[in-house]
């Protein structure tokens, strides 16, 4: 019998540490298919941040490093002045990039850094369990936000492409859901223009992913892509911001 | 003599451990400006592009540790540096790179704290860079110049020492050292450098390589914390480092490191000749601190008096050596105030007779400065 | 032989370049040296302070705790040398903006150099230090005068060679200034100048 879908090589067979339905193993697993289709398993080395995908290098099978708490851009940035013509890239969650990072993400960015950073928003600190996030949808309810996020105290959802789709340095900015398959397929696409973009030495390419995070939503997966398609991307409008130094929205 | 000299570059403390930094293969630099250690971030940025090396001026000192942090990973031998304000804000990436054991070269040229401070020379940060200022289990090897010839040999071997132990190196200077100009040698061997095999370059046709610090597994941590401090005993072992002064025939013992100890020196070349003996013993690596020959001239002096440049931070290390065997004395200056060496022998006199006021020397010669440092002595 | 010098002055006023200078020409005649800006409180407000130690021997502390020569360059500067006289010390005053609001009776070898008008009149007032340094080391015969000016040439490559000229013209001025008024009769150690 012929196997319609093989699980790519470079994603380790090991049982995951995600909750059910989690977005990172699935922005994961798209990594793993473009290094598979594209065979570049020995040129990529990645970064791990400290949030819940700490442990995607337990998931892909290539060299790869942690970075402390915001600092992915930063370990990439000395990473990649080493090896040029590798492709490296960081994978961020919203606090790690958006609130501890925020300095790094936006220099890396104004450096024109050839690297490419996937920026997984679920709105929420997942990790620590459940907290306010730059991201946070207002009245979205959190565990340091129990009332729902109030702008006139805990104020706005940071939109992140658009800020840094401001910059100069900033190449290719995207913004893509993992809200169905089409959206799953999108985002493969723009992690794959993001990698072609620092291949191309054409400057910084960042790909958010609006990604669920059923637990600390309080909500079943299925009514967590709900969630991205109708409430998120209110907040989050999916598109290309930048096109190779192309400002698009 | 003339002859010798002609191979020597008139150079600061901070030139010289950017030209020993490059001599030792080091071709990435990433910094931030603060004073006392600019010439150090402006010389970089003139002389890696020279060697085809990169410069990069970070956002921040955080952002410069995490960069070396990220080259350092990628095998490749790097530094960073600062000074007291800087280095604070890099402890976090300090631990990260002993928990992920990887080599760097941390030069801090201190300044005088806490806060802002000021830009004077200070030893007030020997405790952070000693103690780990940072988080966690871990140890940084500090290696202590007193001059601007050893800033560049210390520089140099630091960058081997990183490598040997895959661990963090700190070469703690102050701002005198960093500042001053002296003629430097660079003697040693260019180096070129080897990728380790532990680094991640891209898994091409090996099994990946994973730089980490994370053990969520319970007992991995407590695994990894007993193999590091295994190797930290190995470098105890192996690379304690100090020099020795007229301890032989020593009555008291003066103990100071860096600008201290050159002034120690000073102290003792004013007084020799008098009858009076005084030594020195002035640790080059300050972790490894060098506690055997401190216990073996315990055995033997009448006392130990410890100079800084801070409220007494090394002291502590001298006493934890000595124990009970022998008293310690402190003389030492705060906050940008550097001791003469008349303050320290008149601190020597005090201690050898303190009801009087005349020995050989006379009194007269010592300035008014005398009496604005901290000055206390412990009899144990 | 060890020569412990204090050089204050303005910002500017070409101290640091002085020193610099002064502390390679000793390196390359064969002697130790330690060159060291101090930025302590006893010289604020723009001033500057450099200690210069040029020896035969192994130079322990770069610090200058009293100095065998002092060069001062204007009146604030001038306030703080105390700090570093002995009754035995050189003291090399820059006359033109000095105005000596304090006497130090037992300090017997004051040199009072016009640098400033002197350099005005060469036409450029920032070769006063060297006006100072041809008077200093016509006195002290530190190093070497062909060496000197060598250095001097070198360090003033490019853009700024046409100024070796008016440098060279301003220490000889100094020189001769400080033998005419001072040295009278006296004979210097001094070898010939080029
Ligand atoms: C310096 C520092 N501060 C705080 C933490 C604790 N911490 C770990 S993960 C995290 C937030 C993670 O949120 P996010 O980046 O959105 O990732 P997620 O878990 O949601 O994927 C925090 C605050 C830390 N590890 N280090
Ligand atoms: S807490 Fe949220 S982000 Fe973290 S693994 Fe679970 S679902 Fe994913
Ligand atoms: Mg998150």
């Amino acid at each position: 019998m012929q196997a319609l879908y093989r699980a790519p090589e470079t994603l380790l067979r090991v049982p995951t540490h995600y909750c059910p339905g989690c977005g990172h193993g699935i922005v994961q697993r798209l990594l793993a298919e473009i290094i598979d289709e594209w065979g570049i398993r020995g040129k990529t080395i990645g970064l791990a941040p400290v949030g819940c995908a700490v442990l995607a290098y337990n998931y892909l099978d290539i060299d790869m490093s942690e970075a402390a708490h915001g600092r992915p851009p930063a370990v990439a940035t000395g990473i990649k002045r080493v090896y040029p013509d590798n492709i490296v890239f960081s994978y961020q969650g919203d606090g790690d990039l958006a609130a501890i990072g925020m300095a790094e993400i936006i220099h890396a960015a104004s450096r024109a850094e050839n690297i490419t950073v996937i920026f997984a928003n679920n709105a929420i600190y997942g990790m620590t369990n459940g907290q306010l996030a730059p991201t946070t949808l207002l009245n979205q309810r959190t565990t340091t936000t129990p009332e729902g996020r109030n702008p006139l105290t805990h104020g706005y959802p940071l939109r992140v492409c658009e800020l840094l789709a401001t910059l100069d340095g900033a190449s290719f900015i995207a913004r893509t859901s993992l809200s169905s398959p089409k959206n799953v397929l999108q985002t493969k696409e723009a992690i794959k223009k993001g990698f072609k973009t620092q291949i191309e030495k054409k400057g910084f390419s960042l790909i958010e992913v609006l990604s669920p995070c059923p637990v600390y939503w309080r909500m079943s997966p299925v009514d967590s892509l709900k969630f991205i398609e109708e409430k998120m991307t209110q907040t989050y409008p999916l598109g290309v911001f930048k096109d190779w130094g192309k400002k698009e929205l | 003599m003339k002859s010798s000299n002609n191979k020597k570059q008139l150079l600061t403390g901070n030139e010289a451990a950017a030209e020993a930094a490059i001599l030792a293969g080091c071709r990435y630099y990433y910094g931030y400006p603060i004073t006392p250690q600019n010439e150090l971030v402006n010389h970089m940025a003139i002389r890696m592009p020279q060697v085809g090396g990169t410069f990069l001026q970070a956002e921040s000192e955080i952002a410069a540790i995490y960069m070396a942090y990220g080259s350092a990973a990628a095998g490749a031998r790097v530094m960073t540096s600062s000074s007291s304000p800087g280095i604070s804000l890099m402890q976090e990436g300090i631990s990260y790179l002993a928990g992920s054991e990887l080599p760097c070269v941390i030069v801090n040229m201190q300044r005088g704290g806490p806060g802002l401070g000021d830009i004077s020379p200070s030893q007030a940060d020997y405790f952070q860079a000693v103690k780990g200022g940072g988080h966690g289990d871990y140890r940084t090897i500090v290696l202590a110049p007193a001059s601007v010839q050893e800033i560049a040999d210390l520089v140099y071997d630091a960058f081997d020492l990183a490598d040997r132990y895959r661990n963090p190196v700190m070469l703690l200077g102050d701002a005198q050292l960093g500042q001053m100009m002296e003629p430097v040698e660079l003697k040693k061997i260019p180096r070129t450098q080897q990728t380790p095999r532990w680094a991640v370059t891209g898994a091409e046709g090996r099994a990946r390589n994973i730089i980490k610090s994370f053990y969520p597994v319970k007992g991995e941590l407590e695994a990894f914390n007993i193999r590091l401090q295994r190797k930290y005993k190995v470098v105890e072992q192996k690379e304690v480092r100090y020099e020795e002064v007229n301890t032989e025939r020593a009555e008291i013992i003066l103990v100071a490191y860096g600008t201290c100890a050159r002034i120690c020196k000073e102290a003792l070349r004013r007084i020799s000749g008098t009858g009076l003996q005084i030594g020195l013993l002035r640790p080059i690596s300050l972790w490894p601190f060098p506690k055997e020959p401190l216990r073996r001239l315990a055995k033997k002096a009448k006392a130990f008096c410890v100079v800084e440049m801070s409220s007494g931070q090394m002291l502590e290390d001298v006493k934890l050596a000595v124990l009970n065997r022998c008293p310690v004395h402190f003389y030492g200056r705060m906050g940008g105030g550097v001791p003469s060496s008349k303050e320290v022998i008149k601190k020597v006199l005090n201690i050898l007779a303190p009801e009087e006021s005349t020995l050989e020397l006379e009194m007269s010669e010592i300035s008014q400065e005398l009496g604005k440092g901290l000055y206390f002595s412990t009899i144990p | 032989m060890i020569e412990r010098m204090i050089l204050i002055g303005y910002g500017g006023q070409g101290m640091m370049l002085f020193g610099r200078l002064l502390a390679r020409v000793a390196m390359l005649d064969g002697k130790q040296v330690t060159f060291f800006p101090s930025y302590g409180t006893e010289v604020r407000g723009g001033a500057a302070c450099y200690h210069l130690i040029v020896s035969t021997e192994e130079i322990f502390s770069p610090v200058v705790e009293e100095a065998d020569t002092i060069i001062v360059m204007n009146q604030p500067s001038y306030l703080k040398l105390k700090n570093y006289l002995m009754p035995s010390s050189h003291l090399f005053l820059n006359s033109s903006l000095v105005k000596e609001a304090e006497s130090f009776g037992e300090v017997k070898n004051i040199y009072r150099i016009p640098a400033t008008e002197i350099a005005n009149e060469l036409g450029n007032v920032v070769a006063s230090n060297m006006v100072m340094m041809g008077a200093y080391n016509t006195v002290k015969n530190l190093v070497p005068l062909p060496l000197f000016l060598d250095c001097l040439k070198s360090s003033l490559s490019g853009r700024k060679a046409p100024l070796f000229e008016i440098n060279k013209l301003a220490l000889l001025r100094g020189k001769e200034y400080v033998k005419k008024v001072y040295l009278k009769g006296e004979k210097t150690l001094e070898v010939s100048v080029v």
